[in-house]
């Protein structure tokens, strides 16, 4: 089933997203328990990266005792090979024993850096970007939030997912919200299913394209990725999704400095939109804006097929 | 009737004992003796008196207590009850059985009212996905928007939206009344059974798609009719019909009920009593 909401504050305005979002998906735990994901917005650092980046699933960690060293092993072998390309290390910080958080400086090859730190065995970067972090693992939203302790977090924009797996496994790299690697700040949540999800896969990672999981939502970030690479803005290439992806979806996409919706032909998957002068909040119900805004609210249903994008 | 003997109740099974064993669990199963006293009535109607009126605030209330609150409610007789708060929650006032009043001061989530069979509800907000599904009588009126599924499956009753509503609004509605005031998403109207649908704004794409029968009046337009969904001709009595029921709940057609489209089926994929080729074949 699946639970999907963003948020987005007008004209620059920073709000505590965080725990905004936080609310929001606790709301929505009904739609899915296994796993919870947020991407949020903060303050841009013009000169340095944000990296999120796991160092192994929370599954393998339970197996054996070998696989504790083996982690740290594996993060100073991260570190190692983030120096070694010339980047500046700024910050590092570890919420979880397998989760990890770099600040960096670079101006080489980005795409590159990615690669070369995905190499070492088990890692997985979660994001890049100036102004993203993205934070998923296993649990409800409050357990997650606590975890990673995202409960005073100021940004601009935030988008997040409660998962309920039907396509793939309950494993951090199954969970959303996806990165459109390689490009900065580009993140995409979904609720439904894609049945053409093979067909563009192998399309795709012909035309040299990565992907990470099995799961079914990861070719919505891939495509995005894909068609801004290939220079259209970010409306557009979502207007062209709705033909691409066949199946039923409603999905958010983030980037630095926009969010936006689209819903499938049939309109086969919830969403429902609040918008006001100096805010835009949507979900897969009405109860998850309603957890931020305890009054009355006016709300809408978009149509199928429709595509709507906010400005921060 | 050759061959065929009276069953023998005293079959083997008895004697082994396989139907003495007493069956025990949970049922909620209500058995009925049809003795006068018992008037027919439905299991949890209640005798409710409308002037007997009554309000509370459910923000910190559960979704099963709110509807264990109202039925308790209606057991002691109040037939007018105010629901304040209820802060988008779903599946609120479901399965009510009996006539009463009941208002929402707010919007309610998914699954509102399902499920009734009597009662005058007013929602003072906006509704989320299949609100009454399945009613069968009473009144629901929506000040605001709906989500899709908009009265799924109803079977009597009217169902009153004065916003705009979602995808699939009355799919499979099998009876009764659904009026829409703003426009409506795609496959509104699909399968649909019986009943009749008044939209005053616009459709979106297959409009009445596959409908059996039933009859949808169109005030604006729609982007699209679905497979085997017409035009049919506005007759003197369904203007009559229209200026009535739109006049019940204060409603206006935006070009004149006159200017109204109606649409049922064209009854081209009613096949059946037909044979496949292939049994065809074996009848030949």
């Amino acid at each position: 089933m699946c639970g999907i909401a963003g948020l987005i504050w007008k004209g620059g305005k920073k709000s505590n997203v965080g725990s905004e979002l936080t609310s929001m998906l606790q709301a929505l735990k009904h739609r899915g328990p296994d796993s919870t994901g947020f991407a949020l917005y903060g303050t841009a650092t013009p000169d340095d990266f944000i990296m999120r980046f796991i160092t192994a699933e929370q599954e393998a960690l339970k197996k054996g005792f070998i696989i504790h060293k083996e982690v740290e092993q594996r993060e100073e072998e991260v570190e190692a090979r983030i120096k070694e390309l010339g980047a500046v290390i700024k910050d590092q910080k570890a919420p979880t024993e397998y989760a990890h958080r770099y600040q960096f400086s670079y101006d080489g090859d980005l795409h590159r850096l990615i690669d070369y730190v995905e190499d070492v065995d088990g890692v997985e970067v979660m994001s890049v970007g100036r102004a993203l972090e993205l934070i998923k693992d296993l649990g409800d939203s409050k357990t997650v939030s606590e975890q990673y302790k995202l409960g005073n977090f100021d940004g601009t924009h935030a988008i997040g997912h409660t998962r309920m797996a039907t396509e793939s496994d309950v494993d951090i790299r199954s969970a959303h919200p996806y990165w459109a690697y390689p490009f900065n700040d580009v993140s995409v949540v979904h609720n439904g299913q894609l049945t053409n999800y093979w067909t563009h896969r192998r399309d795709l990672e012909r035309r040299g394209h990565r992907f990470m999981s099995t799961c079914d939502s990861e070719l919505i970030a891939v495509y995005i990725a894909d068609r801004i690479d290939h220079g259209d803005d970010l409306e557009t290439a979502m207007r062209s999704s709705v033909d691409y992806l066949d199946g039923v979806f409603s999905y958010v996409v983030a980037t630095s400095d926009q969010l936006g919706m689209a819903k499938d032909v049939m309109a086969a998957k919830p969403m429902v939109v609040y918008e006001s002068d100096e805010f835009v909040g949507l979900a897969s119900e009405e109860i998850a804006i309603r957890s931020i805004f305890p009054r009355e609210i006016d709300t809408m249903d978009p149509y199928e097929g429709e595509v709507l994008v906010w400005q921060v | 009737m050759a061959g065929l003997s009276k069953s023998d109740s005293s079959h083997k099974s008895h004697d082994m004992g396989m139907h003495d064993e007493q069956l025990t669990g949970r049922t909620q199963q209500m058995y009925f003796s049809p003795s006068e006293d018992e008037n027919f009535e439905h299991a949890y109607a209640y005798d409710v008196d409308f002037s007997k009126a009554t309000e509370f605030d459910c923000a910190d209330l559960s979704t099963t207590d709110i509807n264990i609150k109202i039925r308790n409610l209606m057991k002691e007789g109040y037939g007018t009850i105010n629901i304040i708060n209820p802060m988008g929650k779903h599946a609120l006032g479901v399965g009510i059985l009996n006539r009463l009043n009941l208002t929402f001061e707010g919007s309610l989530g998914y699954f509102a009212c399902g499920l009734i069979d009597g009662p005058n509800v007013h929602i003072n907000g906006r509704v989320g996905w299949s609100c009454a599904e399945n009613m069968l009588a009473g009144t629901v009126i929506i000040e605001k928007n709906a989500g899709s599924l908009f009265g799924a499956a109803i079977r009597g009753g009217d169902l009153v939206c004065k916003g705009r509503a979602g995808a699939r609004v009355g799919i499979d509605q099998k009876g009764g009344t659904i009026i829409v005031g703003g426009d409506v998403g795609a496959f509104t109207g699909f399968m649909m059974q019986r009943g009749r649908m008044i939209i005053l704004g616009d459709a979106r794409e297959n409009l009445g798609d596959s409908m059996y029968d039933g009859t949808i009046y169109l005030a604006g337009k729609a982007k699209s009719l679905g497979v085997d969904a017409v035009e049919a001709e506005l007759t003197e009595l369904d203007i009559r019909y229209l200026k009535g029921k739109l006049a019940l709940y204060g409603m206006e057609a935006p070009n004149g009920i006159e200017n109204i489209t109606k649409i049922s089926s064209g009854k081209q994929l009613w096949n059946y009593d037909n044979l496949e080729p292939t049994e065809k074949k074996l009848v030949l």
